[in-house]
């Protein structure tokens, strides 16, 4: 997993029929400091997230598991919300 | 699997219901010297990890779900399985 900001939101109205309803969102990885850490990517939603909130995403196959249907053709679902920048601890 | 530091951890109360319990870490990946290779990455505890430890995470889902929640299956693809004492180099 790693934590992210929200920076986008993308619209796509001809999509899988398994992403209908589901809201998909820019995410920008962070490092350790919350500094932007490789490229921007698009995720599936799976918590009620948005545009720049604070947040951890998952990766892979098991980005599919929050969804009922898990075939959801997902690689990249936001799992999590930080309540705020201050709940990121680091020494 | 790969080395790390934890660094830290992450609170959110607004998240997928099987990461309830679980402690959300911040770690940081190294190399078998120690030094930093510069990304950050967010793995679930199963092995009461501190900060300043360094540990071995996996970066598989069936592994990583199993290890932190006791079951398969959970939007989990990254969990800290192991604190490292040492690593030898010849």
């Amino acid at each position: 997993m790693q934590l992210a900001r929200v920076i986008g939101t993308v619209v796509a109205t001809v999509k899988n029929d398994s992403l209908q309803h589901r809201s998909l969102l820019v995410v920008q990885s962070l490092n350790k400091n919350l500094e932007p850490q490789g490229k921007p990517l698009v995720a599936v939603d799976s918590v009620g997230a948005g545009v720049g909130e604070l947040v951890f995403w998952c990766r892979g196959k098991e980005a599919s598991f929050p969804f009922k249907r898990e075939d959801t053709p997902t690689d990249c679902t936001i799992v999590g919300i930080v309540d705020s920048e201050k709940h990121v601890t680091s020494v | 699997m790969l080395l790390a530091k934890v660094l830290g951890n992450v609170v959110a109360t607004q998240k997928n219901h099987r990461y309830e319990n679980a402690r959300v870490m911040l770690c940081e990946t190294i190399n078998p010297e120690g030094d930093s290779t510069g990304t950050t990455i967010i793995a679930l505890d199963s092995v009461d990890a501190g900060v300043g430890d360094t540990v071995l995470i996996v970066q598989e889902g069936w592994g990583a779900s199993t290890s932190a929640t006791g079951k398969a299956g959970a939007a989990i693809d990254t969990a800290i399985i192991g604190v490292v004492d040492r690593i030898d180099l010849s």
